[in-house]
Protein backbone atom coordinates (compact mmCIF):
# COMPACT_ATOMS: atom_id res chain seq x y z
CA UNK A 1 0.00 0.00 0.00
CA UNK A 2 1.23 3.62 -1.11
CA UNK A 3 0.78 6.25 0.92
CA UNK A 4 -0.34 9.80 -1.24
CA UNK A 5 1.58 12.12 -1.85
CA UNK A 6 -1.25 14.87 -0.66
CA UNK A 7 -1.14 13.61 2.43
CA UNK A 8 0.83 16.23 4.86
CA UNK A 9 3.27 14.88 7.66
CA UNK A 10 1.00 13.70 11.01
CA UNK A 11 3.85 13.02 12.95
CA UNK A 12 5.79 9.92 13.39
CA UNK A 13 4.51 7.86 10.83
CA UNK A 14 5.46 4.72 13.01
CA UNK A 15 2.63 4.90 15.26
CA UNK A 16 -0.16 5.70 13.13
CA UNK A 17 -2.37 2.16 11.41
CA UNK A 18 -1.57 1.91 7.60
CA UNK A 19 -3.57 3.92 5.46
CA UNK A 20 -5.70 3.44 2.59
CA UNK A 21 -5.55 5.50 -0.54
CA UNK A 22 -7.89 8.53 -0.03
CA UNK A 23 -10.99 8.32 -2.33
CA UNK A 24 -10.62 9.06 -5.86
CA UNK A 25 -13.95 11.55 -6.31
CA UNK A 26 -12.75 14.04 -3.30
CA UNK A 27 -13.67 18.02 -4.17
CA UNK A 28 -10.84 20.08 -4.32
CA UNK A 29 -12.38 22.93 -2.34
CA UNK A 30 -14.31 20.64 0.00
CA UNK A 31 -14.17 20.41 3.83
CA UNK A 32 -15.74 16.95 4.71
CA UNK A 33 -16.11 14.13 2.70
CA UNK A 34 -18.32 11.06 3.53
CA UNK A 35 -18.23 7.81 2.25
CA UNK A 36 -20.24 4.41 2.95
CA UNK A 37 -20.30 5.49 6.89
CA UNK A 38 -22.08 2.86 8.94
CA UNK A 39 -22.41 1.99 12.66
CA UNK A 40 -24.40 -1.07 14.12
CA UNK A 41 -25.58 -1.22 17.42
CA UNK A 42 -25.35 -5.93 17.84
CA UNK A 43 -27.67 -6.35 15.00
CA UNK A 44 -29.64 -3.25 15.43
CA UNK A 45 -28.66 -0.58 12.22
CA UNK A 46 -27.67 2.11 13.52
CA UNK A 47 -26.86 4.38 10.09
CA UNK A 48 -25.75 2.80 6.74
CA UNK A 49 -23.76 3.50 3.65
CA UNK A 50 -24.07 7.37 4.17
CA UNK A 51 -22.15 8.97 1.61
CA UNK A 52 -22.04 12.80 1.05
CA UNK A 53 -19.59 16.01 0.77
CA UNK A 54 -19.60 19.29 2.43
CA UNK A 55 -18.29 22.35 0.91
CA UNK A 56 -17.21 25.23 3.77
CA UNK A 57 -20.18 27.59 4.22
CA UNK A 58 -22.27 25.29 3.86
CA UNK A 59 -25.09 24.34 6.12
CA UNK A 60 -26.39 20.66 5.79
CA UNK A 61 -29.70 20.02 7.60
CA UNK A 62 -30.12 15.61 8.59
CA UNK A 63 -33.68 15.18 8.98
CA UNK A 64 -36.14 12.11 9.53
CA UNK A 65 -38.56 10.85 12.62
CA UNK A 66 -36.98 9.79 15.98
CA UNK A 67 -34.74 6.60 15.83
CA UNK A 68 -34.19 7.35 11.98
CA UNK A 69 -30.62 7.29 12.72
CA UNK A 70 -29.75 10.94 12.85
CA UNK A 71 -28.04 11.41 16.32
CA UNK A 72 -26.28 8.20 15.36
CA UNK A 73 -24.78 9.51 12.16
CA UNK A 74 -23.76 12.77 13.73
CA UNK A 75 -21.98 10.83 16.57
CA UNK A 76 -19.97 9.42 14.15
CA UNK A 77 -19.23 11.71 12.32
CA UNK A 78 -17.09 13.46 15.23
CA UNK A 79 -15.62 9.94 17.01
CA UNK A 80 -18.33 9.82 19.18
CA UNK A 81 -19.44 6.57 18.11
CA UNK A 82 -17.19 4.13 16.57
CA UNK A 83 -17.98 3.01 13.02
CA UNK A 84 -18.24 -0.01 11.40
CA UNK A 85 -17.61 0.72 8.24
CA UNK A 86 -16.93 3.59 5.90
CA UNK A 87 -14.76 6.52 5.95
CA UNK A 88 -14.34 9.92 6.98
CA UNK A 89 -12.36 13.05 5.04
CA UNK A 90 -11.44 16.41 6.11
CA UNK A 91 -9.61 18.93 4.86
CA UNK A 92 -7.36 20.61 6.64
CA UNK A 93 -6.87 24.44 6.25
CA UNK A 94 -3.96 25.61 3.73
CA UNK A 95 -2.17 27.04 6.80
CA UNK A 96 -1.97 23.90 8.52
CA UNK A 97 -0.56 21.90 4.90
CA UNK A 98 -4.15 21.68 3.30
CA UNK A 99 -5.14 18.29 1.40
CA UNK A 100 -7.64 15.74 2.75
CA UNK A 101 -6.90 13.29 5.64
CA UNK A 102 -8.05 10.71 6.83
CA UNK A 103 -9.42 11.00 9.98
CA UNK A 104 -9.63 7.55 11.24
CA UNK A 105 -6.14 6.52 9.74
CA UNK A 106 -4.31 10.00 11.45
CA UNK A 107 -2.72 10.02 14.35
CA UNK A 108 -4.82 10.69 17.88
CA UNK A 109 -2.99 13.46 19.06
CA UNK A 110 -3.05 15.37 15.34
CA UNK A 111 -7.01 14.18 15.38
CA UNK A 112 -7.85 15.53 18.79
CA UNK A 113 -5.89 18.85 17.55
CA UNK A 114 -7.92 19.67 14.41
CA UNK A 115 -11.39 18.31 16.21
CA UNK A 116 -10.61 20.82 19.08
CA UNK A 117 -9.56 23.62 16.98
CA UNK A 118 -11.63 23.55 13.63
CA UNK A 119 -14.81 22.15 14.57
CA UNK A 120 -17.69 22.90 17.54
CA UNK A 121 -20.11 20.70 18.63
CA UNK A 122 -23.16 22.04 20.06
CA UNK A 123 -25.54 19.07 21.94
CA UNK A 124 -28.95 18.68 22.20
CA UNK A 125 -29.04 18.81 26.39
CA UNK A 126 -26.83 21.93 27.28
CA UNK A 127 -25.95 20.06 30.11
CA UNK A 128 -23.97 17.92 27.75
CA UNK A 129 -21.82 20.07 26.30
CA UNK A 130 -21.25 23.08 29.35
CA UNK A 131 -19.41 22.29 32.20
CA UNK A 132 -22.34 23.29 34.95
CA UNK A 133 -19.75 23.45 38.13
CA UNK A 134 -18.08 26.42 36.33
CA UNK A 135 -19.37 29.81 35.73
CA UNK A 136 -20.60 31.22 32.16
CA UNK A 137 -17.17 32.94 31.69
CA UNK A 138 -15.02 29.85 32.26
CA UNK A 139 -17.51 27.79 30.20
CA UNK A 140 -16.23 30.42 27.23
CA UNK A 141 -12.75 30.89 28.04
CA UNK A 142 -11.82 27.30 28.50
CA UNK A 143 -11.52 26.15 24.62
CA UNK A 144 -9.47 28.98 24.30
CA UNK A 145 -7.02 28.21 27.23
CA UNK A 146 -7.06 24.37 25.51
CA UNK A 147 -5.96 26.25 22.67
CA UNK A 148 -3.18 28.14 23.86
CA UNK A 149 -4.52 31.56 24.67
CA UNK A 150 -2.55 32.81 29.03
CA UNK A 151 -3.92 36.13 29.09
CA UNK A 152 -6.86 36.33 31.22
CA UNK A 153 -8.16 39.72 30.57
CA UNK A 154 -8.19 38.86 26.64
CA UNK A 155 -10.06 35.72 27.40
CA UNK A 156 -12.36 37.19 30.02
CA UNK A 157 -12.97 40.46 27.36
CA UNK A 158 -13.32 37.72 24.19
CA UNK A 159 -16.15 35.95 27.13
CA UNK A 160 -18.13 38.79 27.38
CA UNK A 161 -18.16 39.70 24.18
CA UNK A 162 -19.73 36.37 23.42
CA UNK A 163 -22.13 37.05 26.26
CA UNK A 164 -23.57 40.06 23.90
CA UNK A 165 -23.58 37.97 20.82
CA UNK A 166 -25.69 35.01 22.61
CA UNK A 167 -27.74 38.17 24.44
CA UNK A 168 -26.98 36.89 27.89
CA UNK A 169 -26.65 40.21 30.41
CA UNK A 170 -22.55 40.87 31.36
CA UNK A 171 -23.20 40.60 34.67
CA UNK A 172 -23.90 37.02 34.54
CA UNK A 173 -20.34 36.17 33.47
CA UNK A 174 -20.28 34.50 37.21
CA UNK A 175 -22.86 33.25 37.45
CA UNK A 176 -22.85 29.14 37.26
CA UNK A 177 -24.80 27.73 34.19
CA UNK A 178 -27.41 26.12 36.26
CA UNK A 179 -28.98 29.15 37.64
CA UNK A 180 -29.74 29.76 33.49
CA UNK A 181 -32.71 28.72 31.96
CA UNK A 182 -32.97 26.57 29.20
CA UNK A 183 -32.54 28.60 26.49
CA UNK A 184 -29.68 30.81 28.35
CA UNK A 185 -27.93 27.41 28.42
CA UNK A 186 -28.34 26.64 25.32
CA UNK A 187 -27.00 29.88 24.17
CA UNK A 188 -23.59 29.71 26.42
CA UNK A 189 -23.38 26.51 24.85
CA UNK A 190 -22.97 27.65 21.26
CA UNK A 191 -20.84 30.70 22.71
CA UNK A 192 -18.81 27.75 24.20
CA UNK A 193 -18.49 26.16 20.73
CA UNK A 194 -17.75 28.73 18.48
CA UNK A 195 -15.51 31.71 20.38
CA UNK A 196 -12.55 29.71 18.99
CA UNK A 197 -13.51 30.23 15.51
CA UNK A 198 -14.30 26.73 14.30
CA UNK A 199 -14.61 25.67 10.51
CA UNK A 200 -17.04 23.07 11.13
CA UNK A 201 -19.92 22.76 13.68
CA UNK A 202 -21.96 19.98 14.43
CA UNK A 203 -25.44 20.60 16.36
CA UNK A 204 -27.82 17.96 17.31
CA UNK A 205 -31.68 19.13 17.53
CA UNK A 206 -30.15 22.65 18.56
CA UNK A 207 -34.35 23.64 19.99
CA UNK A 208 -35.01 20.58 20.96
CA UNK A 209 -34.90 20.78 24.21
CA UNK A 210 -36.84 23.93 24.27
CA UNK A 211 -40.51 25.98 24.63
CA UNK A 212 -41.77 26.69 21.15
CA UNK A 213 -41.57 30.51 22.32
CA UNK A 214 -37.44 30.76 23.15
CA UNK A 215 -37.07 28.53 19.84
CA UNK A 216 -37.34 31.49 17.47
CA UNK A 217 -34.52 33.84 19.63
CA UNK A 218 -32.50 30.58 19.46
CA UNK A 219 -32.74 30.01 15.58
CA UNK A 220 -32.39 33.64 14.66
CA UNK A 221 -29.39 33.68 16.60
CA UNK A 222 -27.66 30.53 14.77
CA UNK A 223 -28.80 31.80 11.24
CA UNK A 224 -27.30 35.10 11.98
CA UNK A 225 -24.19 33.82 13.41
CA UNK A 226 -23.75 31.02 11.22
CA UNK A 227 -23.99 33.40 8.22
CA UNK A 228 -21.66 36.27 10.06
CA UNK A 229 -18.84 33.77 10.27
CA UNK A 230 -19.15 31.56 6.92
CA UNK A 231 -19.50 28.53 8.74
CA UNK A 232 -19.71 25.19 7.86
CA UNK A 233 -22.78 23.31 9.84
CA UNK A 234 -24.42 19.62 10.47
CA UNK A 235 -27.13 20.21 12.06
CA UNK A 236 -29.84 17.68 13.33
CA UNK A 237 -33.46 18.02 13.14
CA UNK A 238 -36.47 16.40 13.33
CA UNK A 239 -38.15 19.80 12.88
CA UNK A 240 -38.85 20.46 9.55
CA UNK A 241 -39.11 23.94 10.10
CA UNK A 242 -35.97 24.35 11.79
CA UNK A 243 -33.99 22.59 8.81
CA UNK A 244 -36.28 25.00 6.48
CA UNK A 245 -34.74 28.02 8.27
CA UNK A 246 -31.21 27.31 8.96
CA UNK A 247 -30.35 24.62 6.08
CA UNK A 248 -28.75 24.90 2.58
CA UNK A 249 -29.18 21.09 2.05
CA UNK A 250 -31.29 18.41 3.10
CA UNK A 251 -30.85 14.37 3.83
CA UNK A 252 -33.42 12.69 4.62
CA UNK A 253 -33.02 9.73 6.82
CA UNK A 254 -35.02 6.63 7.46
CA UNK A 255 -33.99 3.30 8.74
CA UNK A 256 -30.37 4.53 9.14
CA UNK A 257 -30.46 4.93 5.14
CA UNK A 258 -30.63 8.17 3.41
CA UNK A 259 -33.84 8.23 1.31
CA UNK A 260 -33.53 11.52 -0.22
CA UNK A 261 -31.27 14.75 -0.74
CA UNK A 262 -31.44 17.99 -2.05
CA UNK A 263 -31.43 21.74 -1.62
CA UNK A 264 -33.92 22.66 1.36
CA UNK A 265 -36.54 23.92 -0.68
CA UNK A 266 -36.76 21.37 -3.64
CA UNK A 267 -36.79 18.55 -0.68
CA UNK A 268 -39.48 20.75 1.36
CA UNK A 269 -41.87 21.67 -1.02
CA UNK A 270 -41.52 19.18 -3.89
CA UNK A 271 -40.64 15.78 -1.98
CA UNK A 272 -40.05 12.56 -4.38
CA UNK A 273 -39.60 9.70 -2.21
CA UNK A 274 -42.57 8.31 -0.45
CA UNK A 275 -41.33 8.76 2.82
CA UNK A 276 -40.26 12.17 2.74
CA UNK A 277 -43.79 13.16 1.05
CA UNK A 278 -44.96 11.69 4.20
CA UNK A 279 -43.43 13.44 6.67
CA UNK A 280 -43.80 16.59 4.64
CA UNK A 281 -47.24 16.50 4.68
CA UNK A 282 -47.59 15.41 8.37
CA UNK A 283 -46.86 19.13 9.31
CA UNK A 284 -48.82 22.15 9.39
CA UNK A 285 -46.76 24.26 7.23
CA UNK A 286 -43.28 24.40 7.11
CA UNK B 1 -40.20 57.19 -17.16
CA UNK B 2 -42.22 55.97 -20.12
CA UNK B 3 -41.49 53.05 -21.90
CA UNK B 4 -43.77 51.56 -24.60
CA UNK B 5 -46.19 48.01 -23.39
CA UNK B 6 -44.58 46.52 -26.04
CA UNK B 7 -41.29 46.79 -24.57
CA UNK B 8 -37.39 48.82 -24.83
CA UNK B 9 -35.57 48.97 -27.16
CA UNK B 10 -32.48 46.32 -26.81
CA UNK B 11 -29.00 45.88 -27.69
CA UNK B 12 -28.94 43.11 -30.51
CA UNK B 13 -29.57 39.81 -29.04
CA UNK B 14 -26.94 38.25 -27.32
CA UNK B 15 -28.73 34.79 -26.58
CA UNK B 16 -31.24 34.07 -23.76
CA UNK B 17 -30.63 35.03 -20.63
CA UNK B 18 -33.01 32.08 -19.47
CA UNK B 19 -34.30 29.21 -21.39
CA UNK B 20 -35.85 25.83 -20.91
CA UNK B 21 -35.55 22.87 -23.16
CA UNK B 22 -38.04 19.72 -23.12
CA UNK B 23 -38.89 20.29 -19.63
CA UNK B 24 -41.47 17.65 -17.71
CA UNK B 25 -43.04 17.85 -14.62
CA UNK B 26 -45.02 15.17 -13.31
CA UNK B 27 -45.97 15.10 -9.77
CA UNK B 28 -46.40 11.71 -8.07
CA UNK B 29 -48.44 11.42 -5.09
CA UNK B 30 -47.30 8.49 -3.09
CA UNK B 31 -49.68 9.29 0.21
CA UNK B 32 -52.46 8.91 -2.28
CA UNK B 33 -52.39 6.37 -3.68
CA UNK B 34 -49.31 7.24 -5.99
CA UNK B 35 -51.59 9.03 -7.95
CA UNK B 36 -49.49 10.95 -11.02
CA UNK B 37 -50.21 14.61 -11.82
CA UNK B 38 -48.76 15.06 -15.42
CA UNK B 39 -48.39 19.29 -15.40
CA UNK B 40 -46.26 19.59 -18.77
CA UNK B 41 -43.84 17.89 -21.35
CA UNK B 42 -41.28 18.90 -23.78
CA UNK B 43 -41.81 22.49 -22.94
CA UNK B 44 -39.47 24.99 -24.35
CA UNK B 45 -38.97 28.26 -24.04
CA UNK B 46 -36.90 31.29 -23.77
CA UNK B 47 -36.26 34.95 -23.03
CA UNK B 48 -34.18 37.62 -23.75
CA UNK B 49 -32.06 40.26 -21.80
CA UNK B 50 -34.58 43.34 -21.29
CA UNK B 51 -37.74 41.29 -22.46
CA UNK B 52 -40.33 40.14 -19.79
CA UNK B 53 -42.49 36.83 -20.57
CA UNK B 54 -45.87 35.92 -19.32
CA UNK B 55 -47.34 32.64 -18.62
CA UNK B 56 -50.86 32.70 -19.64
CA UNK B 57 -53.09 29.96 -18.90
CA UNK B 58 -56.19 28.92 -16.69
CA UNK B 59 -55.74 27.87 -12.85
CA UNK B 60 -54.39 24.58 -12.25
CA UNK B 61 -52.58 24.60 -15.83
CA UNK B 62 -48.85 24.73 -14.20
CA UNK B 63 -47.53 28.10 -14.22
CA UNK B 64 -46.51 28.19 -11.15
CA UNK B 65 -44.87 24.57 -11.15
CA UNK B 66 -42.96 25.92 -14.27
CA UNK B 67 -41.80 29.32 -12.75
CA UNK B 68 -40.84 26.92 -9.78
CA UNK B 69 -39.23 24.31 -11.76
CA UNK B 70 -37.21 27.36 -13.61
CA UNK B 71 -36.12 28.48 -10.07
CA UNK B 72 -35.03 24.90 -9.56
CA UNK B 73 -37.56 24.69 -6.58
CA UNK B 74 -39.58 22.06 -8.08
CA UNK B 75 -37.37 19.83 -10.24
CA UNK B 76 -38.12 18.42 -13.39
CA UNK B 77 -38.21 15.14 -14.41
CA UNK B 78 -36.85 15.64 -17.66
CA UNK B 79 -35.15 18.78 -20.01
CA UNK B 80 -33.28 21.29 -19.03
CA UNK B 81 -33.13 24.71 -17.71
CA UNK B 82 -30.50 27.08 -18.99
CA UNK B 83 -29.27 30.36 -17.15
CA UNK B 84 -26.46 32.38 -18.29
CA UNK B 85 -24.91 32.88 -15.04
CA UNK B 86 -21.43 35.09 -15.45
CA UNK B 87 -21.43 34.95 -18.59
CA UNK B 88 -21.66 31.21 -19.14
CA UNK B 89 -24.40 28.90 -19.83
CA UNK B 90 -25.19 26.62 -16.82
CA UNK B 91 -28.16 23.89 -16.57
CA UNK B 92 -30.00 24.52 -13.24
CA UNK B 93 -31.15 20.91 -13.09
CA UNK B 94 -27.71 19.34 -13.09
CA UNK B 95 -25.77 21.79 -10.81
CA UNK B 96 -24.98 20.98 -7.29
CA UNK B 97 -26.82 23.09 -4.81
CA UNK B 98 -24.46 24.92 -3.87
CA UNK B 99 -24.61 25.80 -7.33
CA UNK B 100 -27.79 26.67 -7.48
CA UNK B 101 -27.73 28.56 -4.52
CA UNK B 102 -24.52 31.13 -5.65
CA UNK B 103 -26.77 31.37 -9.15
CA UNK B 104 -30.02 32.36 -6.32
CA UNK B 105 -27.83 34.92 -4.85
CA UNK B 106 -26.39 37.06 -7.98
CA UNK B 107 -28.37 36.17 -11.10
CA UNK B 108 -31.48 34.51 -10.35
CA UNK B 109 -34.49 36.18 -8.61
CA UNK B 110 -38.22 35.21 -7.58
CA UNK B 111 -41.07 37.02 -6.41
CA UNK B 112 -43.15 34.15 -4.58
CA UNK B 113 -46.71 34.65 -4.08
CA UNK B 114 -46.76 34.79 -0.30
CA UNK B 115 -43.95 36.11 1.64
CA UNK B 116 -42.08 33.48 4.16
CA UNK B 117 -41.60 35.02 7.18
CA UNK B 118 -38.66 34.72 9.26
CA UNK B 119 -39.32 35.38 13.14
CA UNK B 120 -37.78 38.23 14.63
CA UNK B 121 -36.70 39.60 11.85
CA UNK B 122 -37.62 43.08 11.07
CA UNK B 123 -38.97 43.97 7.82
CA UNK B 124 -36.13 46.34 6.95
CA UNK B 125 -33.60 43.55 7.52
CA UNK B 126 -35.56 41.02 5.53
CA UNK B 127 -35.70 43.03 2.01
CA UNK B 128 -31.74 44.32 2.75
CA UNK B 129 -30.72 40.61 3.22
CA UNK B 130 -30.58 39.48 -0.32
CA UNK B 131 -28.52 42.50 -1.27
CA UNK B 132 -25.97 41.32 1.67
CA UNK B 133 -25.73 37.92 0.23
CA UNK B 134 -25.13 39.38 -3.18
CA UNK B 135 -22.07 40.70 -2.14
CA UNK B 136 -22.74 44.08 -0.80
CA UNK B 137 -23.27 45.59 2.66
CA UNK B 138 -26.05 45.30 5.20
CA UNK B 139 -25.67 49.51 5.87
CA UNK B 140 -26.31 49.56 1.82
CA UNK B 141 -28.82 47.06 1.48
CA UNK B 142 -30.78 49.05 4.28
CA UNK B 143 -30.71 52.49 2.26
CA UNK B 144 -31.78 50.41 -0.38
CA UNK B 145 -34.62 48.47 1.15
CA UNK B 146 -35.80 51.83 2.93
CA UNK B 147 -35.96 53.61 -0.72
CA UNK B 148 -37.83 50.60 -2.06
CA UNK B 149 -40.00 50.22 1.36
CA UNK B 150 -40.83 54.04 1.01
CA UNK B 151 -41.74 53.68 -2.70
CA UNK B 152 -44.15 50.45 -2.66
CA UNK B 153 -45.99 52.32 0.51
CA UNK B 154 -45.25 50.67 3.45
CA UNK B 155 -45.48 52.87 6.25
CA UNK B 156 -41.97 53.70 7.98
CA UNK B 157 -43.27 52.42 11.80
CA UNK B 158 -43.82 49.24 10.09
CA UNK B 159 -40.04 48.57 8.68
CA UNK B 160 -38.26 48.04 12.08
CA UNK B 161 -41.76 45.26 12.88
CA UNK B 162 -41.45 41.49 11.80
CA UNK B 163 -43.91 41.12 9.48
CA UNK B 164 -45.72 38.35 10.97
CA UNK B 165 -48.64 40.35 11.55
CA UNK B 166 -48.66 42.29 8.36
CA UNK B 167 -51.62 42.41 6.14
CA UNK B 168 -51.36 40.47 3.17
CA UNK B 169 -50.92 43.18 0.78
CA UNK B 170 -48.27 44.74 3.50
CA UNK B 171 -46.30 41.18 3.53
CA UNK B 172 -46.64 40.73 -0.41
CA UNK B 173 -44.87 44.46 -1.04
CA UNK B 174 -41.83 43.28 2.00
CA UNK B 175 -41.47 40.16 -0.64
CA UNK B 176 -41.69 42.46 -3.92
CA UNK B 177 -39.02 45.18 -1.77
CA UNK B 178 -36.96 42.03 -1.29
CA UNK B 179 -36.80 41.11 -4.68
CA UNK B 180 -35.98 43.75 -6.41
CA UNK B 181 -33.07 45.10 -4.18
CA UNK B 182 -30.65 43.17 -6.26
CA UNK B 183 -30.21 43.88 -9.60
CA UNK B 184 -30.89 40.33 -11.15
CA UNK B 185 -30.36 39.91 -14.36
CA UNK B 186 -33.52 37.35 -14.12
CA UNK B 187 -36.50 37.56 -12.42
CA UNK B 188 -39.11 35.59 -12.14
CA UNK B 189 -42.66 36.90 -10.32
CA UNK B 190 -45.64 34.55 -9.23
CA UNK B 191 -48.28 36.95 -9.63
CA UNK B 192 -46.65 39.85 -7.71
CA UNK B 193 -49.83 42.54 -7.92
CA UNK B 194 -52.32 39.57 -6.58
CA UNK B 195 -53.04 41.37 -3.24
CA UNK B 196 -52.31 45.57 -4.48
CA UNK B 197 -54.38 48.25 -4.62
CA UNK B 198 -53.97 50.13 -7.92
CA UNK B 199 -51.47 52.72 -6.48
CA UNK B 200 -49.41 50.11 -5.69
CA UNK B 201 -49.79 48.31 -8.85
CA UNK B 202 -48.57 51.09 -10.51
CA UNK B 203 -45.31 50.72 -8.41
CA UNK B 204 -44.67 47.35 -9.93
CA UNK B 205 -45.61 47.80 -13.03
CA UNK B 206 -42.90 50.94 -12.83
CA UNK B 207 -40.32 48.47 -10.84
CA UNK B 208 -40.76 45.79 -13.68
CA UNK B 209 -40.25 48.63 -16.33
CA UNK B 210 -36.94 49.56 -14.58
CA UNK B 211 -35.60 45.69 -14.75
CA UNK B 212 -36.72 45.77 -18.42
CA UNK B 213 -34.54 48.58 -19.38
CA UNK B 214 -31.40 48.02 -17.54
CA UNK B 215 -31.67 44.43 -19.16
CA UNK B 216 -33.44 42.44 -16.94
CA UNK B 217 -35.25 38.78 -18.27
CA UNK B 218 -38.19 37.99 -16.97
CA UNK B 219 -40.52 35.57 -16.50
CA UNK B 220 -44.19 36.16 -15.04
CA UNK B 221 -47.89 35.45 -13.57
CA UNK B 222 -49.80 38.38 -14.01
CA UNK B 223 -53.54 37.66 -12.81
CA UNK B 224 -54.36 41.26 -13.40
CA UNK B 225 -54.83 41.67 -17.62
CA UNK B 226 -53.94 44.77 -17.31
CA UNK B 227 -50.58 44.52 -15.73
CA UNK B 228 -50.06 41.93 -18.16
CA UNK B 229 -50.64 43.75 -21.51
CA UNK B 230 -48.27 46.91 -19.53
CA UNK B 231 -45.38 44.53 -18.49
CA UNK B 232 -45.08 41.42 -20.66
CA UNK B 233 -43.49 41.72 -24.25
CA UNK B 234 -44.46 37.92 -25.31
CA UNK B 235 -46.97 35.32 -24.11
CA UNK B 236 -46.29 31.61 -23.11
CA UNK B 237 -49.87 29.65 -23.18
CA UNK B 238 -50.16 26.30 -20.67
CA UNK B 239 -53.13 24.52 -21.02
CA UNK B 240 -54.02 22.17 -18.66
CA UNK B 241 -53.21 18.71 -18.69
CA UNK B 242 -55.41 15.55 -17.95
CA UNK B 243 -54.24 12.97 -14.89
CA UNK B 244 -53.19 9.62 -17.00
CA UNK B 245 -56.45 7.35 -16.76
N1 LIG C 1 -26.43 3.29 22.22
C1 LIG C 1 -27.31 2.57 21.50
N2 LIG C 1 -27.41 1.24 21.66
C2 LIG C 1 -28.27 0.51 20.93
N3 LIG C 1 -29.08 1.03 19.99
C3 LIG C 1 -29.03 2.35 19.77
C4 LIG C 1 -28.14 3.20 20.52
N4 LIG C 1 -28.31 4.47 20.10
C5 LIG C 1 -29.26 4.43 19.13
N5 LIG C 1 -29.68 3.16 18.94
C6 LIG C 1 -30.66 2.73 17.93
O1 LIG C 1 -30.21 3.14 16.65
C7 LIG C 1 -31.28 3.66 15.87
C8 LIG C 1 -31.03 5.12 15.50
O2 LIG C 1 -31.09 5.90 16.69
P1 LIG C 1 -30.69 7.45 16.73
O3 LIG C 1 -29.45 7.63 15.97
O4 LIG C 1 -30.70 7.88 18.14
O5 LIG C 1 -31.91 8.10 15.94
P2 LIG C 1 -32.47 9.59 15.91
O6 LIG C 1 -31.40 10.51 16.41
O7 LIG C 1 -32.83 9.81 14.48
O8 LIG C 1 -33.68 9.61 16.78
C9 LIG C 1 -32.53 3.44 16.70
O9 LIG C 1 -33.09 2.22 16.33
C10 LIG C 1 -32.01 3.38 18.12
O10 LIG C 1 -32.85 2.62 18.93
N1 LIG D 1 -45.77 20.56 -4.71
C1 LIG D 1 -46.78 20.00 -5.38
N2 LIG D 1 -47.07 18.71 -5.15
C2 LIG D 1 -48.07 18.11 -5.81
N3 LIG D 1 -48.83 18.71 -6.75
C3 LIG D 1 -48.57 19.98 -7.03
C4 LIG D 1 -47.55 20.70 -6.36
N4 LIG D 1 -47.52 21.96 -6.85
C5 LIG D 1 -48.49 22.02 -7.79
N5 LIG D 1 -49.12 20.85 -7.90
C6 LIG D 1 -50.21 20.51 -8.85
O1 LIG D 1 -49.80 20.88 -10.15
C7 LIG D 1 -50.89 21.39 -10.89
C8 LIG D 1 -50.56 22.77 -11.42
O2 LIG D 1 -50.57 23.67 -10.34
P1 LIG D 1 -49.97 25.14 -10.41
O3 LIG D 1 -48.66 25.08 -11.06
O4 LIG D 1 -50.07 25.74 -9.08
O5 LIG D 1 -51.00 25.83 -11.42
P2 LIG D 1 -51.29 27.36 -11.72
O6 LIG D 1 -50.20 28.18 -11.11
O7 LIG D 1 -51.32 27.44 -13.20
O8 LIG D 1 -52.62 27.66 -11.11
C9 LIG D 1 -52.09 21.37 -9.98
O9 LIG D 1 -52.81 20.20 -10.22
C10 LIG D 1 -51.46 21.34 -8.60
O10 LIG D 1 -52.29 20.71 -7.67
MG1 LIG E 1 -31.53 11.96 17.99
MG1 LIG F 1 -50.22 29.64 -9.54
Amino acid sequence: MTTPASLPATGQATAEPPRAPLPADLPEDGLLAVRDLTVRYGRRLGCAEVTFDLWPGEVLGIVGESGSGKTTLLNALTGRVAIDGGRRLYAVPADDGGGWVDLDTLSEPKRRLLMRRDWGIVHQHPRDGLRLAVSAGANIGEPLMALGARHYGDIRSQALGWLDKVEIAPERIDDLPRTFSGGMQQRLQIARNLVTGPRLVFMDEPTGGLDVSVQARLLDLVRGLVDEMGLAAVIVTHDLAVARLLAHRLMVMKEGRVVESGLTDQVLDDPHHPYTQLLVSSVLQV
Amino acid sequence: MSIPPNGPPTDPPTGPSLSARGLAKTFVLHTQGGVRLPVFSGLDLEVHPGSCLALNGPSGAGKSTLLRALYANYRPDAGQVLIRHDGALLDLTAAPPRRVLEVRRRTLGYVSQFLRVIPRVPALDIVAEPFARAGGTLAEGRDRAATLLRRLNVPERLWHVAPATFSGGEQQRVNIARSFIVDYPVLLLDEPTASLDAANRAVVVELIHQARARGAALVGIFHDREVRDAVADTTFELTAQRTAA
